[in-house]
């Protein structure tokens, strides 16, 4: 395997955790908005309680991502950037209100009407921002982003303002409510809460159903690649019938109120989806010109960001377990308690 | 304003932003973890408020700090496509350092804030010093990043495109160094100064509370010890400009004629179509023994150098002179300080007289102001070059129109955000202990 291939993989690994633990963190916000019914506010306090000790180091996954693309692969960082620059600055927007917004809220006046301004822009914040998360990879595998001689040819608005890279950002926002719903079912040892959130998996799992297809089909025309590349191998088609048992497994472990399980074949699932879109683009980092071996820095960086990559694992690892073992040890009481 | 100058305001606006946020996020856990290292040490319950009531502002502006800095990672390339079209291969390295510095620094603040019943108290100070540690090397990896475009090395320009490219020696840059050791020092020293104003300010009106004494003393030690450090590192730094970025050092200066046995300048306005600074004190020889350690050196002017490849030498000048300016005042205080001390010592006097805790609150934004004029001094002194006398700023710009548009939309969300902190910073002050008696009922209550 190239060393291209191998640093390529490691920035889809990140960004697999990032959407597994990231993105559920946003989909507590999408929670934190539909909270309704007589156990609201024991919903919210749930979500917040689940994602405060851990939000802002899930969140450096992305900027792991960013890092190893602009050292690894310059020039796609570069087009990326460029032709894309209005939906990334949504993005950050988004960031930067759902960030704030939650830190602000923990530490502003406890009184009803602060609390819920600030959860408003919370929780707006967190729907809008996996979308446009959605709509910025969507566009890259769609295929319409070119740089010519510093001009972006398809403008800088045709490339994302389309059907495909929004089917995307709203397949995007599903995933990451569906699998905040999951884990939350494991954040109690309340069965009234733990049920609110299997209702809300069971119903966000159908989104991501519908959505996904919605996507497979607006594929066709919206990013034609990528879509080739789906079916390209067999061991692509194996890896989507993995995807599809996972997804199977999910709802019938949430219906059987099995929620260990549910939460790994939810945590497959988005796995084997990613994994899915980074083999059927490979070895493209951005349709159709850019490849991972056309925009590779040269072998000395790549050797030295792979050893600073393990080092860092070596490092990171062990102080991640360590902050999950801490915060996320209610787990196996709320098992028990079924 | 054209579309350059709208990108430049943007990312100015944005380093300006952050590095308020940062510097604080690289002090404020060394001073929250002497408190609850002193806390264990003494069982004095006073160190544990302190530590609690800390470590809340700290995740305030950490947070703020945190997305502040995921926009700088992504503006690079917003921005600035054809910088990081390639110097990510160069530069890449200490981002990447910097990535993992930034994960520890999550973790453990996680741990921190959230952890004081979870974890064993030792374990809690051992999450306090990996924050303060992690986040010192954060900034350290990003201030490296930016010593390379002051002072580009390991790689070769062929045609336009680097070859030969050497990460390791990209790091080891000469402006390395004395760059991170002026930025670290200067994080400690503008927070130490900012926590010390503030207890010192409630000092004033509650002049017997134990809380504000106990918080006033560790952030002006940590304050004070690297104020009088600082200028000895801004002296190594002043030296390696004047090698690697003579230009630079002549706008510091404000010296338009080369000279042997150039003076230092005080003050002054630099006249750029006259080629004159006006109305300084000169130190005669000084800028020479400065630069070069040697009162004849000669220290070229900039007449000497093409027009077109002179910063902006008004700004650079009169920055620079704020800084210097902010940095012996603290010094300066420091110093006093650490007399009063002795003496208060010696004497069994009290160490807060009235003015100088005055003194100190009138201190308190010194080092924030000359950590902005300083970046100022080094952006703005690097024009017109992004990497210096590589790549031009104007090369490097995006080519997305109506830059205004993204620059304003940043500009209003930072001052919402800066109104919004300041205020819940202010409530979090205003909630601080009133005197010493109920401090063991605040302890169990912020707990």
């Amino acid at each position: 395997m190239s060393l291209e291939t191998i640093i390529a993989g490691v920035m889809i690994a990140s960004l697999v955790l990032y959407a597994l633990l990231g993105g559920a963190d946003y989909g507590g916000g999408v929670w934190d908005l539909f909270a309704f019914g007589p156990r609201a506010r024991r919903q919210r306090a749930l979500i917040a309680e689940a994602i405060s000790p851990v939000w802002e180091a899930n969140h450096v996954w992305l900027i792991l991502v960013i890092v190893i693309l602009f050292t690894a692969f310059p020039p796609a960082f570069a087009t990326i950037a460029t032709a894309l620059h209005i939906p990334i600055t949504l993005l950050l927007i988004g960031i930067v209100l759902r960030g704030t917004a939650f830190t602000f809220r923990t530490y502003d006046v406890q009184r009803d009407d602060v609390q819920r301004r600030w959860s408003l822009v919370f929780s707006i914040a967190s729907i809008i921002t996996p979308v446009l998360l959605g709509i910025t990879l969507g566009a890259i595998a769609s295929g319409t982003i070119r740089i010519v001689d510093r001009v972006v040819v398809n403008g800088f608005f045709r490339s994302w303002l389309a059907p495909f890279p929004f089917a995307v950002g709203f397949f995007a926002l599903a995933l990451f409510a569906f699998l905040a719903a999951v884990y939350l079912t494991l954040e109690t040892r309340e069965r009234e809460l733990q049920e609110d959130f299997r209702r809300r998996a069971l119903v966000s799992g159908v989104a991501v159903g519908i959505l996904a297809l919605t996507v497979f089909v607006l594929a066709g025309t919206g990013a034609p690649t990528v879509r080739a590349g789906i079916s390209r191998t067999w061991w692509a088609l194996i890896l989507h019938v993995c995807t599809a048992v996972f997804a199977v497994g999910a709802f019938y472990a949430l219906w059987m109120r099995q929620y260990k399980l549910a939460r790994i074949c939810a945590a497959a699932q988005v796995t084997l989806i990613l994994l899915g879109w980074a083999f059927a683009q490979f070895p493209h980092l951005v349709e159709p010109d850019i490849t991972i071996f056309s925009a590779a820095a040269p072998r000395i960086t790549l050797q030295l960001l792979l050893g600073a990559l393990v080092l860092g694992a070596l490092l990171l690892f062990p102080s991640y377990y360590y902050l999950f073992r801490v915060f996320k040890r209610g787990h196996k009481e709320a098992q028990e308690a079924q | 304003m054209d579309d350059l100058l709208a990108a430049r305001s943007q990312m100015a606006m944005s380093l300006a932003f952050h590095i308020i946020f940062a510097a604080i996020g690289i002090a404020m856990p060394l001073l929250m973890t002497i408190a609850e290292w002193k806390w264990l040490r003494t069982k004095d319950e006073i160190y544990l408020t302190l530590a609690k009531r800390w470590a809340k502002g700290t995740a305030i502006l950490f947070a703020v700090g945190a997305v502040s800095g995921t926009v700088l990672s992504f503006e690079l390339g917003l921005l600035w496509p054809g910088f990081m079209g390639y110097a990510g291969s160069i530069i890449g390295m200490p981002f990447s350092l910097e990535g993992f510095a930034f994960f520890t620094e999550a973790i453990f603040l996680g741990i921190y804030l959230y952890g004081w019943q979870r974890v064993p108290p030792r374990a809690h100070l051992f999450a306090g010093a990996m924050v303060a540690l992690s986040g010192a090397l954060s900034g350290i990896f990003v201030v490296i990043a930016n010593a390379w475009m002051n002072a580009p090395r390991g790689f070769r320009l062929v045609d336009g495109k680097p070859v030969d490219i050497d990460p390791i020696a990209a790091m080891m840059n000469p402006a390395a160094l004395p760059q991170t050791l002026h930025m670290t020092l200067a994080a400690y020293a503008a927070t130490g100064f900012v926590v010390a104003g503030i207890h010192a300010f409630m000092l004033l009106r509650d002049p017997r509370n134990r809380f504000h004494k106990a918080a006033l003393a560790i952030a002006f030690v940590v304050g004070g010890v690297t104020a009088i450090l600082q200028p000895l590192s801004g002296d190594l730094l002043a030296k390696t400009v004047a090698v690697t970025q003579p230009v630079k050092l002549a706008a510091f200066e404000g010296q338009f004629q080369t000279e042997q046995g150039a003076s230092f300048r005080i003050g002054g306005i630099p006249d750029e179509t006259a080629g004159v600074t006006r109305y300084a004190i000169e130190v005669p020889y000084a800028l020479s023994i400065l630069a070069y350690g040697d009162p004849n050196a000669t220290v070229k002017g900039l007449n000497d150098f093409r027009a077109d490849e002179r910063p902006p030498v008004a700004i650079v000048h009169i920055a620079f002179q704020i800084m210097v300016a902010c940095g012996v005042a603290m010094m300066l205080i420091a110093l006093w300080g650490a007399w009063r001390y002795l003496r208060a010592r010696r004497n069994k006097r009290r160490l807060e007289s009235k003015w100088f805790l005055r003194l100190l609150v009138a201190a308190a934004p010194l080092g924030f102001i000359a950590i902005e004029t300083g970046w100022v001094v080094t952006e703005v002194g690097r024009q017109p070059w992004i990497i210096y006398g590589v790549m031009r700023t104007s090369e490097a710009v995006t080519p997305m129109p109506g830059l205004i548009v993204p620059f304003i939309t940043f500009t209003l969300l930072y001052i919402l955000l800066a109104i919004v902190t300041i205020w819940l910073l202010l409530r979090q002050v205003a909630a601080s202990p009133r005197d010493a008696e109920p401090l063991a009922k605040e302890a169990q209550l912020v707990a």
